[in-house]
């Protein structure tokens, strides 16, 4: 029991101290990526991986109490709300007449894009 | 150890501050501030447990909802200009 | 009838576990509530396969597992891009295809997509949906079409058959 609670403190350690890393990556990220498309990715970072692996830690500091149900709770929250205004603000970004730089080389197909806003004004 | 979380939290708050001050565009800003929501209830969670008052999580679980909804009521205050405003017309084949 | 029920216990259940209070008069009002919640949701008819998907009980959580470790790597791969060097991004849209029947599917579709960072849905059509990827590999990793599959038997259509 001893050994199993050793592990557990120290995997719970480990995953608040990646969870507050990713955190600070996923805003150094928002800081550093060029346009709003982009920068959307590094707030994925903080919303999937940093929440997650920080209210996991949290969880396996709690153990089997409520509290671990209301951080399960929270986190199932953030999982679905996160990518839903995560969608409305590309959605938003896109209709106000914002467009994504693309990579010159990559084989997006740049007439594509050009199409689905067409249809996004006469849909 | 709960400062380690915490203080990784708090320079990506301050981080997630400078996007929202920096623009250029609304939608950046709108972004930050979705960001900074979400690390606000990471933030209460571990507070918590910082200072063992459990209460704190239900604080966390209510600032996930308001976050969300602050954040869409925005976004749809800007497109349409009014909160009130059904969504129809150019959404009928766009889901 | 059978959903409203289940909706109400699963109300109930959310209701006790976060409370912490079990006394008569606290558990009682959460049981009236409970039942106001499933009164109204009935009288707004959303208590449907879409409002209350519990036909997805057993499926869904399978697949979150499998998200879950494509959100893993995903969250590696846009990791190793924010620390290296600039010339990494290699910003792009591309068009997956999505062949969910349900309304459920498409936006399980489209949130996972969003979920994974690297790749964002943009605009969700009824059978593609417009992604920005970060990296040529994120894009890539799309294109296979293997999240899409999934979700499909996630909402237990099969990929190309007509659901209901």
């Amino acid at each position: 029991m001893e050994i199993v609670n050793h592990i557990l403190f120290y995997a719970s350690w480990a995953l608040l101290a990646a969870g507050g890393l990713l955190c600070v990556i996923g805003a150094f990220g928002l800081v550093r990526f060029p346009e709003t498309y982009t920068r959307m990715h590094a707030a994925g970072v903080i919303d999937t991986g940093g929440a997650l692996l920080i209210l996991a830690g949290l969880m396996l500091q709690s153990g089997l109490t409520l509290e671990t149900v209301k951080l399960a709770l929270i986190m199932f929250f953030l999982l679905f709300t996160s990518p839903t205004a995560g969608y409305a603000l590309a959605r938003g970004t896109w209709s106000a007449g914002h467009r994504p730089i693309t990579h010159t080389r990559s084989d997006a197909r740049t007439d594509g894009h050009s199409d689905s806003a067409g249809m996004t004004d006469d849909g | 150890m709960f400062w380690a979380a915490m203080i990784g939290i708090l320079v990506a708050l301050a981080l997630a501050l400078v996007r929202a001050i920096a623009g250029p565009t609304v939608y950046d800003r709108i972004l930050a501030v979705n960001s900074f929501g979400t690390l606000t209830v990471l933030a209460l969670s571990v507070i918590g447990f910082l200072m063992g008052r459990p209460d704190f999580l239900d604080i966390a679980l209510v600032y996930a909802l308001i976050n969300f909804i602050g954040t869409i009521a925005v976004l749809k205050f800007l497109r349409y200009g009014d909160f009130a405003r059904a969504t129809q017309a150019d959404d009928n084949d766009l889901v | 009838m059978l959903r409203s029920f289940s909706m109400f216990m699963f109300l109930l259940a959310v209701w006790l576990l976060l409370s912490g209070h079990y006394d008569m008069l606290i558990v009682g009002f959460g049981l009236l509530s409970c039942l106001g919640v499933v009164l109204i949701a009935r009288r707004m008819d959303i208590v449907d396969r879409e409002g209350h998907p519990i036909h997805l009980t057993w499926r869904a959580p399978l697949y979150w597992l499998w998200l879950g470790w494509e959100i893993a790597k995903s969250n590696w791969a846009v990791i190793k891009v924010i620390l290296g060097p600039r010339n990494r991004l290699q910003p792009q849209v591309i068009r997956a295809t999505a062949s969910q029947e349900t309304d459920v599917g498409l936006v399980t579709f489209a949130n996972s997509i969003t979920l994974t960072p690297g790749t964002v849905s943009v605009l969700v059509n009824r059978d593609w949906i417009d992604v920005h990827a970060l990296t040529q590999e994120t894009a890539d990793g799309l294109m296979i079409g293997d999240m899409n599959q999934r979700v499909c038997q996630m909402e237990g259509t099969g990929a190309k058959r007509k659901g209901d």
